[in-house]
């Protein structure tokens, strides 16, 4: 306990140090977050000293192994790491699918010299990754994929199209499925394999979105050659680490959006109190309930992470706070937009930043898509977890 | 915050688990109800419970009691909400314990609590005065007359009501109707001349009552606490009553749940298991979601009962609201979900579907909850 005691004011002095000031106010949006990455364009240079000083004492990735460019805390120590960041409200310096969804995916399958060259990097936000997963005939049935891998001798040949692929535009890096044996069962013909996204006959192109933005893209392989020493795990049995991944993708997505301001307040700001109440009595009584199933949920997220071992995937249970997680997201901005009535539907200027609360709300009708859709995570839960029959 | 059991706990839950499974299924409910037994609950089993001591959960030892807080005190209740165990552990381990506690004299404490751990007294919160819960509202009058007090009005929803040896009762010394302030609680013995107790049959098959109150005398030393300052002691009791209740229909809830999903994965129709189905699927698995969010919000209710009980309120508003919601969903996702079988009186399922609507309505129902919610937090 005393060293926790001392643990503690180690991080708060270091904190103290090093977390520049301009980095200690909230994020307005997905905008602020930095993404790292080879080519990256800090928004300031005190967001670029935030991640490098945080990357460089593997704070980034508090858990990891320090041979793995972590910070080897325990989970205890890494819970006083958020708990102090939170004190002075220091954003995430990096936010990466490195961190959330490859990066474990690495500890659990891949080689030691995957993890040696691999992990570090993205610890240090060095290299920026995307998931190349859906395709156009396999979205929901992901294990329909069909985007070709042969075997070339001394290395891999890849053909074929993702779809849906975020930031591939921008990434360094991409872990791919692809189908290895085409003759075996959908799910016995899959591998899992890793590639720069400079490699010659790779091609992205930004799809634009509802909300007027392009975070993802269509990507294109031709000919594209990968060495076999990044294939991770064995070959066709890509399926199980593809699995394993996005218990931690959907963990991460259930979790989005959670140190919040409290909904009443954003209500309030806009739709003001008459007699200390919130002057729209529906809308009141739609907030209270969100506010008490945020908080259970909130709850239930801690409890599940507690129970988990550190560093350890949630299992399906990941697909239970998927599906409720985001699901509330979307409701909470729906009464958001509810509130703000006809500011919160302009689109351009600088009254609405541009239209930013209608731009998030359109967003995160995506939270109940990626990932594996809501109707994909009740399925999950009904077979994994309730065991109904013909799940 | 602790939402994880320590090893205590974890005990403490085993034992109950076993202990209500074994010694008050569902049909002992039955059984009290088919006969239709004068006390409507099962006196060996409260000297059971009372030896486990279970009965003196929340009673420090001095008085007799066990003193393990109201962690455990919602795990015991949580497995009696799971058996629908009929008993007077609400009333009196609960909402009678918290009441003597927080405002009982030293002479009271010793005169009562180690009657309530021991199994020997059954005491009945004498509250509600209308369609639903509403404490601010209380009209039943207590005017001063001699050294004591004269107590008239009706009270209804007097859980236990009808067997209890000793009532707690809530009466306005001054104020109006609206106002916390004026309310003072009297222990009020039910043979008193003026009392008179009419047991109500409840869709539950459990103990209620309505009790008259015309012109009742009582001494001054049944005043229970201050007098025109009972509001605080009463607001102590509800809260405690809340997180109980919370507890337990987690326990009905659930139950409810794990028969449904039993039962679809058994029946067949159009040659397969209903089960298979996913629009009942889906329904499930939502339901699966809600419940584990509801067990995140009691133990955090009871948890925060057992740190601060007075700041506890808003958690435990919380909570009583999400578990007045799920377990009501349970309850009719179980009944939909069986289909014929579950309208019929002989499926289990039924039952629990009685019992959470009436659980959910105790200390304010999920909309009485959401109301109080939102002026805690200022909007
Ligand atoms: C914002 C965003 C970012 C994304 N980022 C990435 C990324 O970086 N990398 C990547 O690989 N992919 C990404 N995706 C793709 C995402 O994983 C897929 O869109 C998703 O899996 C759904 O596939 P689909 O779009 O083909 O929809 P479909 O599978 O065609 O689904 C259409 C509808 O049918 C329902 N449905 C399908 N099957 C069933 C079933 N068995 N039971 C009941 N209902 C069913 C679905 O729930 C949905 O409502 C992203 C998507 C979004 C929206």
């Amino acid at each position: 306990m005393s060293d926790l005691k001392e643990f503690r004011e180690q991080v708060r002095a270091w904190l103290e140090e090093n977390c520049p000031a301009e980095m200690r106010i909230p994020m307005k949006g997905f905008d602020d977050a930095c993404w790292g990455g080879r080519n990256y364009e800090f928004a300031s240079q005190a967001q670029e000293d935030w991640m490098r000083a945080m990357g460089a004492k593997g704070w980034t990735v508090p858990t990891w192994p320090k041979e793995y460019g972590g910070g080897g805390l325990s989970k205890e120590e890494a819970k006083v790491l958020k708990s102090e960041m939170k004190r002075i409200k220091a954003r995430s310096p990096l936010s990466s699918f490195g961190i959330w969804m490859l990066g474990p995916a690495l500890l659990k399958f891949g080689n030691e010299e995957q993890k040696k060259k691999f992990l570090p990097p993205i610890a240090r936000g060095e290299i920026r990754w995307c998931q190349g997963y859906s395709e156009p005939g396999a979205g929901s049935d992901l294990a329909a994929l069909a985007t070709k891998c042969e075997d070339k001798g001394d290395h891999y040949l890849v053909n074929g199209q993702k779809v849906w692929t975020s930031y591939a535009d921008q990434a360094d890096w991409i872990f791919c499925l692809v189908r290895t044996d085409p003759k075996a069962k959908k799910h016995e013909g899959i591998s899992f394999v890793l590639f720069d996204m400079e490699t010659p006959g790779v091609e992205a192109k930004p799809i634009k979105l509802i909300s007027g933005k392009s975070p993802f893209c269509e990507t294109f392989f031709e000919d594209v050659r990968v060495e076999k020493k990044n294939l991770v795990g064995e070959k066709n049995k890509g399926w199980t680490i593809a699995k394993y991944l996005l218990t931690h993708e959907r963990e991460m997505i259930g979790g989005m959006g959670g140190d919040m301001r409290p909904l009443s307040e954003i209500v309030a700001g806009t739709v003001g109190l008459e007699d200390g109440k919130l002057a729209d009595p529906m809308l009141r009584a739609k907030v209270a309930q969100t506010e008490v199933d945020e908080w259970a949920y909130m709850l239930t997220l801690n409890r599940k992470l507690a129970e988990a071992k550190a560093g350890a995937s949630l299992g399906a249970d990941s697909s239970m706070l998927k599906y409720y997680g985001t699901e509330l997201n979307k409701r909470r901005f729906e009464l958001m937009m509810d509130a703000a009535g006809h500011d919160g539907l302009e689109w351009e200027g600088e009254r609405s930043n541009d239209g930013d609360l209608a731009r998030m709300w359109l967003r995160t009708k995506g939270n109940s898509i990626e990932g594996g859709t809501t109707e994909i995570q009740l399925n999950i839960i009904s077979k994994r977890i309730l065991e109904l029959p013909g799940a | 915050m602790a939402m994880l059991l320590n090893e205590d706990e974890k005990m403490l839950a085993e034992t109950a688990e076993g202990f209500f499974a074994d010694k008050s299924p569902v049909k002992q409910l039955r059984t009290l109800r088919d006969n239709r037994d004068d006390t409507g609950y099962d006196k060996g089993l409260w000297q059971e419970m009372a030896d486990m001591g279970f009965t003196g959960v929340l009673i420090d030892e001095e008085h007799g009691g066990v003193d393990m807080g109201f962690m455990a005190a919602g795990l015991i209740a949580e497995q009696m909400g799971k058996n629908l165990t009929a008993s007077p552990f609400l009333s009196t381990g609960i909402l009678a314990a918290t009441a003597l506690k927080q405002g009982g004299s030293k002479e009271q404490k010793a005169e009562w609590l180690p009657k309530i751990a021991s199994g020997e007294t059954i005491m009945a919160l004498a509250l509600e005065e209308s369609r639903k819960h509403n404490p601010k509202a209380t009209n039943m009058s207590a005017e001063r007359s001699g050294n004591g007090f004269k107590l008239s009005g009706q009270k209804g929803m007097v859980i236990d009501g009808h067997v209890a040896d000793q009532m707690i009762v809530v009466a306005r010394t001054s104020g109006e109707a609206g106002e916390m302030d004026g309310l003072t609680l009297f222990l009020v013995d039910p043979r008193t001349n003026g009392v008179s107790v009419e047991r109500t049959q409840m869709v539950d098959s459990r103990n209620s009552a309505r009790i008259d109150f015309d012109d009742v005398e009582v001494n001054a030393d049944a005043v229970l606490g201050e007098v025109d300052k009972g509001g605080e002691v009463l607001g102590a009791i509800v809260n405690a009553g809340r997180a109980a209740v919370a507890a337990e229909l987690l326990g009905s809830g659930g139950e409810a749940f794990r028969q449904t999903t039993d039962y679809i994965r058994e029946r067949k129709q159009f040659g397969v298991n209903v089960g298979s189905f996913q629009a009942l699927q889906h329904r499930s698995a939502h339901l699966y979601s809600e419940l584990e969010n509801a067990r995140s919000a009691v133990l955090m209710a009871l948890t925060a009962m057992d740190t601060d009980a007075k700041s506890a309120e808003l958690p435990v508003a919380m909570a009583k609201a999400k578990l007045g919601q799920v377990a009501k969903l349970a309850g009719l996702e179980g009944v939909q979900m069986h289909g014929g079988v579950g309208m019929t009186d002989e499926y289990d399922i039924g039952l629990y579907l009685k019992r959470i609507r009436v659980a959910q309505e105790l200390f304010g129902d999920a909309n009485y909850q959401m109301e109080q919610i939102a002026t805690m937090k200022g909007y």
